[in-house]
């Protein structure tokens, strides 16, 4: 089984972003394949552009980190321009002009998500070929196929912060399930107009869900902690 | 990899010594021919005609992922200035990207501040300037483009497509639009229709085109324009009828299940 160790490392992923009446919440899975090694579980897709803007990032890892990089830099210089924190508008268009300007050579989805004092909590998708759409919530990465109809079903505007990342964080959940691109931890950040809070579910306090079983240390505690034949049928 | 193989950051006023993607196409043998080679996000097809005040155009709201309806509140047609109406079909970041380019050309446009603004005429030109001379550095913009306006008392309606092939007509329609809408049309159409009659006539397109465009969704809008200017209707749905009876059980007796 050729587990291609000179493939290029991808995120395969499940990032989510989701607006809350207050702010947003950015979520994603910490897989990072090459081929069909997991490079890194525990990666942090969630990157920081500003002190208010945050972006998940999927497809190509070093696509996806070399555009963060620019664009952290460019947003460094124009919030010392603008003497004021950068919008999250003006963040997202600018991943969408390294984006779009680089079609050809770029594979990486990403997901801008911050606060602003003028709009608020904002969640932008740029997806492959640099469109922008700003969105109530946006999903990406390989796993979202998982997710389209759990938020068809699940999504409603004016949600608590707490119930936002709830909500993230299942669906992650989910998709890590069913997406052999995905998997490990979930990683939240949660921005709002009091700032910004990190938060972390690893993978074995997550919610079970069908066919998976309760993870134990062995057998043995299963067969000492039975009835006195438990090997019987 | 080859030290030029670097991303374009060159918007931002900084010196760097990264090659410019200035669209041009084949550079040397090892470059990568820079052109655009499949379109990622689209929007389905776009339907219009001149009515009595002037055009009505009809576009669905869904953007495209392949074969995922991933965006269901796209607004694919625009206002232009003052007199014109765009709408796209195709890629969206491109077409979004020619929103910019039109921004600006309406902006200094109003500079000139002669009273003068770009008419439909004008818009549809610069268009088919824009897309065929894309066409020509094989790298297009992956649109195809429906433009209709009134000035001075005078509809106009036309279309440029990604390779520049560009004309006006009374009815026009893209992608699938051609070849489910544009029979309807041509049987239907004529000329000073009613907003009533036009509406309904788009209708009755935009719902042959839900039936049997898979990349259709049903959430549209209908936008008009008139001498007074440009209006885009909230997003709605359209009834469908699947109550015919040989839709009711139509294996029943047939050998097999098809």
């Amino acid at each position: 089984m050729d587990l291609n160790l000179d493939a290029p490392h991808s995120m395969g992923t499940t990032i989510i972003g989701v607006t809350y009446n207050g702010g947003v919440v950015l979520g994603a899975d910490s897989r990072t394949s090459t081929g069909m090694y997991v490079a890194n579980r525990a990666s942090d897709k969630i990157t920081q552009l500003t002190d208010n803007v945050y972006v998940c990032r999927s497809g190509s890892a070093a696509d996806s980190q070399v555009v963060s990089d620019y664009v952290r830099y460019f947003l460094h210089q124009h919030t010392i321009q603008l003497g004021q924190p950068a919008t999250v508008k003006v963040s997202a268009n600018l991943i969408r002009m390294l984006a779009y300007n680089n079609k050809n050579m770029l594979q990486t989805g990403l997901i801008v998500g911050g606060w602003d004092k003028y709009e608020g909590g904002k969640i932008y998708g740029i997806p492959l070929g640099g469109t922008v759409v700003e969105q109530p919530f946006a999903i990406g990465g390989s796993g979202s196929s998982y997710l389209y109809g759990f938020f068809d079903q699940a999504w409603k505007e004016n949600m608590t912060k707490e119930e936002a990342e709830q909500l993230v964080v299942k669906a992650v959940s989910l998709a890590i399930a069913r997406d052999g691109a995905s998997g490990g931890v979930v990683r939240t950040v949660i921005i709002n107009s009091e700032g910004v809070t990190r938060n972390f579910y690893p993978g074995d306090k997550l919610q079970l869900w069908h066919e998976e079983l309760e993870p134990q240390n062995s057998l043995l505690d299963i067969l000492n902690a039975a009835s006195p034949e438990p090997m019987a049928m | 990899l080859p030290v030029w193989f670097s991303i374009n950051a060159d918007y931002f006023f900084l010196q760097f010594t990264i090659p410019i993607d200035n669209g041009d196409s084949v550079k040397t043998a090892e470059a990568d021919s820079q052109r655009t080679l499949y379109p990622y996000v689209t929007g389905t097809s776009i339907v219009a005609i001149k009515y009595k005040d002037g055009v009505l155009m009809a576009s669905d709201m869904g953007g495209s992922y392949g074969s995922t309806l991933r965006y269901k509140n796209i607004e694919r047609m625009k206002a232009i200035g003052k007199h014109s109406l765009l709408g796209a079909s195709g890629e969206i970041s491109d077409f979004q990207e020619i929103l910019r380019y039109l921004d600006e050309l309406v902006l200094n446009d109003n500079m000139w501040d002669d009273g003068n603004s770009l008419g439909p005429k004008e818009v549809h030109n610069y268009l088919t300037r824009v897309m065929y001379n894309r066409r020509n550095k094989f790298n297009p913009l992956w649109n195809t483009l429906v433009l209709g306006g009134v000035k001075n008392g005078e509809s106009y309606l036309g279309m440029v497509s990604m390779i520049g092939v560009s004309f006006e007509d009374n009815h026009v329609a893209t992608g699938f639009g051609n070849h489910l809408a544009r029979p309807i049309l041509r049987d239907e159409w004529h000329a000073d229709l009613s907003f009533e009659d036009g509406v309904k006539l788009l209708e009755k397109c935009m719902r042959v085109l839900l039936y049997r465009d898979r990349s259709a969704i049903n959430k549209l809008q209908i936008a008009k324009i008139t001498e007074e200017g440009v209006t885009v209707s909230q997003p709605y749905s359209l009834k469908t009828f699947w109550e015919f009876k040989a839709f009711n059980n139509p294996t029943a007796g047939a050998e097999g299940s098809w």
